[in-house]
């Protein structure tokens, strides 16, 4: 050991444990952020080809059918659309990069100023529905798994196909229908009564936690019945999803001779089921949460519109049907890293339900 | 395997009881927020406003920012929403007078009349307003620009003297026409210093006014979400009084059926995109009353005169026979368009109501043998929207019947744009909207067309596109515009029409209709016709 080091990973090797650590966790957290880097990268690149190469034209957009050729000619000019399509890219590139992105060619706001403001409400709903599919779909899924074959077996695999089978616009308009129209137990479409709109003052951007925050609860009550429908039903979605994979998972578990090891070992059932054939989903589970919970942030396009929810799915529908490409690529973006930050979350909670994962990573 | 019992099931029972009391207590604490009805000093509206782009009145173009701007600022000349068949009235200008040569119309402002923020109403604001316009050469600039106005010139055309402002033009127009123009969106009034105190780099205050107003109407704008909804709050001071309702609140709600059922709960006054069957569902409703209006836009087809065939005027004559106006108003345009075939929407002045053609095939036919026509084919090109691409599904069917094969092409805007101007389309399916309340706008497309030559590439006029020379009707277009005499004018472009109807490659077929749904108690509530926009101010309920 007191030979000079020949070559790095002697020079590793010689170093104590905790400089060790150190640099292996600076080098997984560097390759982390490359991942992300180039992932959001060819995010950008390739959406903003996309935009550049579809038939649409966005300077009529801007200017209408009618606009004379040199109205035309000057906005053609001011978006940059006459500069090479890898120059426009490279303009644009280095906006983002200093957080500018830019204009929305259709409101003249800046597109950030308008994800500020859509972003949350989405956030706030599929927060919530993911929240409603967890809690009631994880347990539907495990009892369905324990009592397979029975009459709640039964109900779960009805329930999840309904999920899966009914569309959600359906689904959505028979909510409001019944229990908005009919039954009048929860507020209507947006997200909050007339009464108190623009009367919490922004913090989050989400009024739930706003209206907490700030201590006005009457606003805050108004604010959980507008939400309760749209976000039960992107929660039964979310709960058809989850409920069938946990019930898969755990009739896995539940085969595994493991679990016949412990029962004949003596311990209650209840510790069977919970602690051991459901520790081991754990790791499998969050993945499939966290990709139901991105889903809701991108997919509840139609929920925002049957809700009039101005959230981020619909603003980039009304952006792509109206060429407005920077207010896309800014959608676009927040929806990558939203899909690149669940993936890292989901990591690190491997990393702490995971023995094995843990050990590999230290 | 023995099950410990005690466990599960006291879990199970907590867990039942656990769920029951959550329903319980979720239907109860959500039962009592049932929302209360609207204030009675209030009005909230469903629209769809996604397509406002801006709220500044140099800029805007669209039809639910127009309703923002009419409600915000005033104009020299306005229309009465409760009376619009008398046409253009006083409004910030209280008279004005014509000179001799029928170049310059000075305009005398209205005395006592205050912006929102409590400064006066004065001709040089009036001024600055128009020459703004100009300056910024947005898209609408054309409705002003067409009078001669370049930004080289506005500081000595658009001129403010004392209480006066006058504006020059470069030849002599029909003040009819240039007053009219004024009505337009473009035509708001907005406060000179406030605006270029928010000047950013030389943009007149642009991108200031896209989203805050500096006006002196009715209201002012509270807040505007775009895609989202607008607020906007009574100005108390407003010159014909004070606004009944306080504040209005107009919220983005894409979907007919939500809005419906809003509506049906009391939580929106006026319903604004009902699709035909839910207007046909709130019919049994007494408390909820439907209005129909007729708005500018026209729904036509037109054939391009470089095809050998289309261009025989007989041939033009037989498929205006071939159209089933009546069968498709009756059916799936029903509530949406109405039957119209002259190319000014009725409202305009000089819209004349004639309907010279109506389905008959017989008379088609003998019409394609006078030609010597026979199996003719051609290209339609439509754009991917529902009802067009069913109107020509009909037209595609009702010309079959004369033996005639219409081939229909669907596009996006942009590809089937793009061949209609480069005059490529042998017939072209679509929808006109006027640009600004005066004959003028129509006529001057669809009737006039100096030069017909490729090189020309007028392709901004609609007779351009098809490749027809309106022959006299381009002087008659001419000599209206610039016709003194109101009564004599509308004359003119009566007969201009009918002559148009004989003649021109084009079947106007529908005129656009809009159906509203309001609460039986909402009066006095007009979307301005043809002519204008949405007007809050006389609302009570």
């Amino acid at each position: 050991m007191s030979q000079p080091a020949a070559d790095s990973s002697a020079t590793l090797a010689n170093r104590s444990p905790r400089t060790l650590w150190w640099t292996k966790a600076g080098m997984s957290v560097l390759r982390t952020l490359g991942m992300i880097l180039v992932t959001m990268l060819g995010l950008l690149f390739v959406t903003f080809i996309i935009g550049r190469v579809m038939p649409i034209d966005p300077v009529i957009s801007i200017v209408g059918e009618r606009a004379s050729k040199e109205v035309y000619d000057a906005a053609f000019i001011s978006m940059g659309l006459d500069k090479p399509l890898l120059v426009q890219f490279f303009v644009y590139l280095g906006d983002v990069i200093q957080g500018d992105f830019g204009q929305s060619l259709l409101n003249s706001r800046p597109v950030l100023d308008d994800i500020k403001r859509v972003f949350p409400a989405t956030l706030e709903l599929a927060t919530l529905g993911t929240i409603f599919g967890v809690l009631i779909g994880v347990p539907l899924g495990v009892i369905s798994a324990v009592k397979r074959d029975s009459w709640i077996d039964q109900i779960t695999r009805v329930i999840a196909l309904v999920g899966y089978s009914m569309p959600i616009f359906w689904l959505g308009l028979v909510g409001l229908l019944v229990f908005y129209g009919v039954l009048g137990w929860v507020g209507g479409p947006g997200r909050v009564g007339i009464f108190y709109v623009d009367v919490v003052p922004v913090v989050t951007g989400m009024i739930l936690v706003d209206s907490a925050l700030d201590g006005q609860w009457d606003v805050f009550r108004d604010a959980l019945s507008h939400i309760i429908l749209p976000a039960g039903i992107l929660g039964y979605y979310s709960l058809a999803y989850i409920s069938r994979m946990t019930r898969s998972f755990m009739l896995e578990q539940l085969g595994s001779e493991y679990i016949t090891t412990a029962r004949v070992k003596g311990l209650s059932e209840w510790a069977v089921i919970t602690r051991h054939a459901f520790g081991n989903i754990k790791v499998q589970l969050i993945t499939v949460i966290a990709l139901s919970y991105a889903s809701l942030l991108e997919g509840s396009v139609l929920t925002e519109i049957i809700f009039a929810w101005p959230g981020i799915g619909s603003y980039i529908t009304t952006a792509l049907l109206s060429a407005d490409m920077n207010a896309v690529l800014g959608g676009t973006v927040v929806i990558g890293l939203v899909f690149v930050c669940l993936n890292v979350f989901s990591d690190l909670l491997y990393a702490f339900f995971d023995p094995r994962a843990r050990d590999n990573a230290s | 395997m023995t099950r410990n019992s005690s466990r599960p099931l006291t879990r199970r029972v907590f867990f039942k009881r656990s769920l029951a009391s959550l329903a319980l207590g979720a239907a109860i604490g959500l039962g009592g927020l049932a929302e209360a009805k609207t204030p009675d000093n209030m009005l909230v509206i469903a629209h769809r406003i996604d397509d406002i782009t801006t709220l500044d009145p140099a800029q805007s173009f669209e039809f639910a920012g127009s309703d923002v701007i009419m409600n915000v600022y005033g104009k020299l000349v306005n229309f009465d929403p409760l009376n619009l068949e008398a046409g253009f009235q006083p409004d910030l200008a209280e008279s004005w007078e014509v000179s001799e040569d029928g170049l310059s119309i000075t305009f005398t402002m209205r005395e006592g009349v205050n912006f929102h923020s409590g400064n006066p109403v004065t001709a040089d604001d009036a001024a600055f307003s128009l020459q703004r316009v100009v300056k910024l050469n947005k898209t609408p600039s054309f409705i002003l620009t067409q009078f001669g106005f370049t930004p080289e010139n506005v500081e000595e055309t658009i001129v403010a003297d004392g209480n006066t402002l006058t504006i020059t033009t470069d030849k002599k127009y029909a003040t009819s026409f240039v007053l009219n123009c004024l009505t337009a969106t473009l035509g708001g009034i907005v406060e000179k210093a406030l605006v270029m105190e928010n000047e950013q780099d030389g943009d007149l205050g642009n991108a200031w006014l896209a989203t805050n107003s500096a006006g002196s109407g009715a209201y002012k704008v509270v807040n505007w979400k775009p895609s989202e909804s607008y607020t906007l709050a009574a100005n108390p001071d407003f010159y014909l009084g004070a606004p009944s309702m306080k504040r209005v609140i107009v919220q983005h709600i894409q979907e007919s059926a939500t809005q419906r059922l809003l509506l049906e709960k009391g939580d929106v006054d006026i319903a604004r995109n009902l699709n035909p069957e839910d207007v046909a569902g709130l019919e049994d409703q007494e408390s909820v009353a439907v209005d129909t209006d007729l708005k500018g836009n026209l729904m036509y087809i037109s054939f391009n005169q470089k095809h050998p065939q289309l261009s025989n005027p007989k041939v033009v004559e037989a498929l205006k026979y071939l159209i089933d106006y009546k069968g498709m108003e009756d059916s799936f345009l029903k509530g949406q368009w109405r039957e119209h075939q002259s190319f000014l929407p009725a409202g305009y002045l000089g819209a004349i109501d004639d309907k010279p053609f109506s389905y008959n095939v017989e008379k088609a036919k003998e019409l394609l043998a006078e030609a010597g026509v026979e199996n003719l084919e051609f290209e339609a090109g439509v754009r991917e929207a529902q009802e067009r691409i069913e109107i020509a599904q009909s037209l595609q069917n009702t010309f079959a019947q004369a033996g005639i094969t219409m081939n229909i092409t669907i596009g996006t805007g942009k590809q089937i744009l793009t061949r209609y101007r480069a005059r490529e389309l042998d017939m072209y399916l679509g929808a006109w909207g006027p640009d600004y309340p005066d004959p003028q706008t129509n006529a001057g497309t669809f009737a006039y067309n100096p030069d017909n030559s490729d090189e020309a590439q007028a392709t901004g006029l609609l007779a351009y596109r098809n490749a027809w020379d309106p022959g006299p009707l381009t002087a008659a277009v001419e000599a209206a515009v610039i016709e003194g005499d109101t009564d004599k004018r509308r004359e003119m472009y009566e007969q201009m029409q009918r002559d148009f109807q004989a003649v021109a490659p084009f079947a106007i077929m529908f005129q656009k209709t809009a159906q509203t749904a309001r609460q039986a108690s909402v009066k006095d509530f007009t979307i301005g016709g043809s002519v204008t926009a949405t007007a809050y101010w006389p609302v009570t309920k």
